[in-house]
């Protein structure tokens, strides 16, 4: 198999603590405003098959802010709704002389596939149900910015963590630190199975256990439709599993909220909690900023 | 004595035949596509005019391929019969057994007839495995003795498992009737939908929506029930779980006829070699878990799998480079299988040479009953497959006789490598 682009972030397992460590320290310096032109000239390319809000937007305003230029392909206005491969989309995009690629994708793995074949950087902005390595970075930087250490923190994720990248990403790089990471949601959600994908996480299926002595509280996004068919109904999932101010009560009195978003308001998370003194929902949208600018000059500089 | 044109002499090697209990250094004289006579060595010397030096070599039954898949009719791109063949050839198969999953399937008389014409420059013998249903679409069975007239040896819409009891129970009883076997890829396709890989800590690891072991088992159990209520043949094609595995044991034990082969890949890789998201990993059934692996080594060990057999399935680039969850399934294999082998099951897990010559050629014809194949006993065809087991080579897909690429063996070095293909007494490769 051919080799990946050494400079690409694929995934966080590829991170090694200094490394994660390293973008962190980067990423507290990075004021948008103000910030270093390291990419002056450059050309970065936002390749997005899926859409995205928060993600987009935050890689768009960090290239621009290290002072790259940017733009922004969607599969529905281009060649590749014509049926072009991912793997011929790459060498189109890098003969238009892109320097680095940042993509989202459906499928599991597309970032992996396409940086064996670009001569560029690819950032993997969120691959199907695998890996979201920026948005694990930002909320490692948010939770930084509250507890002095990741080691030993209690973190519950809760909610659909089957069909979540970010709640992956979260446990692989959380795990790294030794902190405690407890998967939380139904059985049909949080599988058993997904307790082994790093030491020190666990998987459960009572919140109300979950949530003793937590430190941190990331609630997932539920998808309406992926409750369709299995055995839990919308009002039970709201009843056992949404992280209500009682709930909270449970957590450690200085514990955090946090969600990717976009949030499902009166679903995964009340109102209350949302909006809450506890809830650092829009410190992670402006970190997520600062922390791609973190990733473009790192990955940038790698690449040089 | 006399010599003679049409003979040849395969002199100095170690003749390993299963199917006569031999396995000693003899000479084997071939004559007019048949197997004359075995004798001690020296003995035979001038009787044939050509002469094959198999010093240092096991001299074997031709082996025969269950399960291969050449892409004729309708996706020569991929493969056609001979280059198919070329590659079977190649890693010592003097028959092989094509499944009906090409465009058109293979449902009639006239597709199984076009694949065995001449013109089709078959290197190697080539047994049609006829669609049980029509267009392998599930609702109408094929006219099963019309197409073992024309050839075919088998049944089966590999790929597209019969899932319909009533339809799978009608095929057990006509296929019983005709005396051949229904073989079915266990696959409950009703909860695998949308499923690249083996369900396991590496599927969620990798966020790829996994098979688990039950939708093979459970049909297989279910296939195994019926083949006892209508007493036919049911084959489990390349079989991939410990619980399947056990399933077939059962079955054998309760003097059911089911019996089952195994891939290459199925006992030496496992899902976690996917890595990081490498398709050439990516196969139906999915590579599993190294539990269900050590139950197939198992079943190897104890006599329950009959056969190895490649599911060579060749893909182009462009239908394998993709991402995961859209790429093709399968993997080419015939050049490998040997290799594979003598390299995993000889000098890995210990296990003796003739049984897997047997897995390879009295074990296969068999199970399809396919007379004068799979043995060196006088009078059976002349197809030999001579092999040096301790020959140490590496493996370069690029000079593959395959019109596919499609391996995950690239570059890996194996012990054990096929010296010379024998069929119908003709020498059709010499490696």
């Amino acid at each position: 198999m051919k080799k990946a682009q050494p400079h690409s972030l694929l995934g966080i397992d590829q991170l090694n603590i200094a490394e994660i460590d390293s973008i962190l320290k980067l990423a507290r310096r990075m004021d948008p405003r103000r910030a270093p032109q390291l990419l002056r000239g450059k050309r970065v390319v936002l390749l997005f098959y899926e859409a995205s809000t928060r993600t987009r937007t935050s890689f768009e305003f960090a290239a621009k802010a290290l002072g790259a230029t940017t733009t922004l392909i969607t599969a529905t206005s281009s060649s590749i709704e014509k049926g072009e491969s991912l793997i011929d989309t790459g060498w189109t995009v890098t003969s238009l002389g892109a320097d680095a690629i940042v993509m989202r994708h459906p499928n599991s793995g597309a970032p992996y596939l396409l940086s064996r074949f670009v001569p560029v950087p690819v950032i993997n902005a969120g691959d199907g149900l695998h890996q979201h390595p920026s948005q694990a970075l930002l909320d490692a930087l948010t939770i930084t910015n509250h507890k002095k250490r990741l080691k030993g923190l209690r973190v519950v994720i809760v909610g659909d963590v089957f069909h979540s990248r970010v709640a992956r990403s979260n446990a692989v790089l959380l795990s790294k630190f030794g902190a405690e990471v407890i998967f939380c949601g139904p059985p049909d959600l949080v599988p058993d199975i997904a307790a082994t994908i790093a030491p020190g996480v666990a998987a459960c299926h009572d919140l109300d256990a979950a949530m003793h002595g937590a430190d941190v509280v990331m609630s997932l996004r539920i998808q309406e439709e992926r409750l369709a068919g299995k055995h839990i109904s919308l009002d039970d999932y709201i009843a056992q599993f949404q992280v209500t101010p009682q709930r909270m009560k449970l957590a450690r009195p200085d514990a955090i909220v946090m969600h990717p978003g976009p949030i499902v308001r009166g679903l995964e998370l009340a109102d209350e909690v949302a909006d809450g003194p506890q809830s650092c929902m829009h410190e992670q949208v402006a970190n997520g900023v600062k922390v791609r600018m973190a990733i473009l000059a790192t990955v940038s500089k790698g690449a040089r | 004595m006399k010599t003679d044109r049409n003979a040849l002499l395969i002199s100095g090697g170690r003749v390993i035949d299963p199917s006569s209990g031999v396995d000693r250094e003899m000479d084997v004289l071939l004559r007019d596509g048949r197997v004359a006579e075995l004798a001690a060595p020296g003995v035979l010397k001038a009787v044939a005019r050509e002469a094959f030096n198999a010093k240092g070599c096991i001299v074997a039954p031709g082996f025969v391929d269950l399960h291969v898949h050449l892409r004729e009719p309708g996706q020569p791109h991929k493969e056609t019969i001979a280059t198919g063949t070329a590659a079977a050839a190649a890693g010592g198969f003097t028959a092989v057994c094509a499944m009906p999953n090409t465009s058109p399937v293979n449902d009639s008389v006239e597709i199984t007839r076009w694949m065995q014409a001449p013109e089709r420059d078959a290197m190697v013998r080539l047994f049609p495995i006829a669609a049980a249903t029509v267009g392998s679409l599930g609702e109408k069975l094929t006219n099963f003795a019309a197409l073992k007239k024309a050839g075919a040896v088998a049944v089966s819409d590999d790929g597209k498992p019969i899932l319909d009891d009533d339809l799978m129970r009608d095929a057990l009883r006509a296929a019983a009737k005709l005396k051949i076997a229904v073989v079915q890829h266990a696959e409950d396709s009703r909860v695998t939908a949308g499923c690249s890989m083996n369900l396991g800590p590496m599927s969620f690891r990798l966020g790829l929506r996994g098979m688990s072991n039950a939708a093979e088992s459970d049909i297989v159990r279910r296939d195994i029930a019926l083949a006892r209520e209508t007493k036919a043949h049911i084959h489990v094609a390349h079989i991939s779980t410990a619980e399947a595995m056990d399933a077939v044991r059962q079955a054998r034990k309760a003097g059911i006829r089911a019996t089952a082969e195994v891939t290459p890949h199925h006992f030496t890789l496992i899902d976690e070699n996917i890595g990081e998201f490498d398709t050439h990993y990516k196969m139906n059934p999915p590579l599993r878990s190294a539990a269900d692996r050590d139950a197939l080594i198992g079943g190897i060990a104890d006599g329950t799998i009959d056969a190895i057999a490649t599911d060579h399935a060749p893909h182009a680039f462009h239908e394998k480079q993709v991402e995961f969850e859209r790429a093709a399934m399968g993997i080419i294999g015939l050049e490998t299988a040997l290799p594979i082998a003598i390299t995993v099951l000889h000098h890995y897990f210990k296990l003796p040479l003739t049984r897997i010559v047997e897995l390879l050629s009295s074990g296969p014809t068999r199970v399809f009953g396919l007379e004068g194949l799979g043995t060196l006993a006088p009078g059976a065809h002349a197809d030999v497959t001579v092999f040096d087991p301790a020959k140490k080579w590496t493996y370069d897909a690029s000079q593959s006789r395959s019109k596919s690429r499609n391996t995950p063996y690239d570059g890996w070095t194996f012990t054990g490598k096929v010296v010379a293909t024998i069929v119908a007494g003709k020498v059709v490769f010499e490696g």
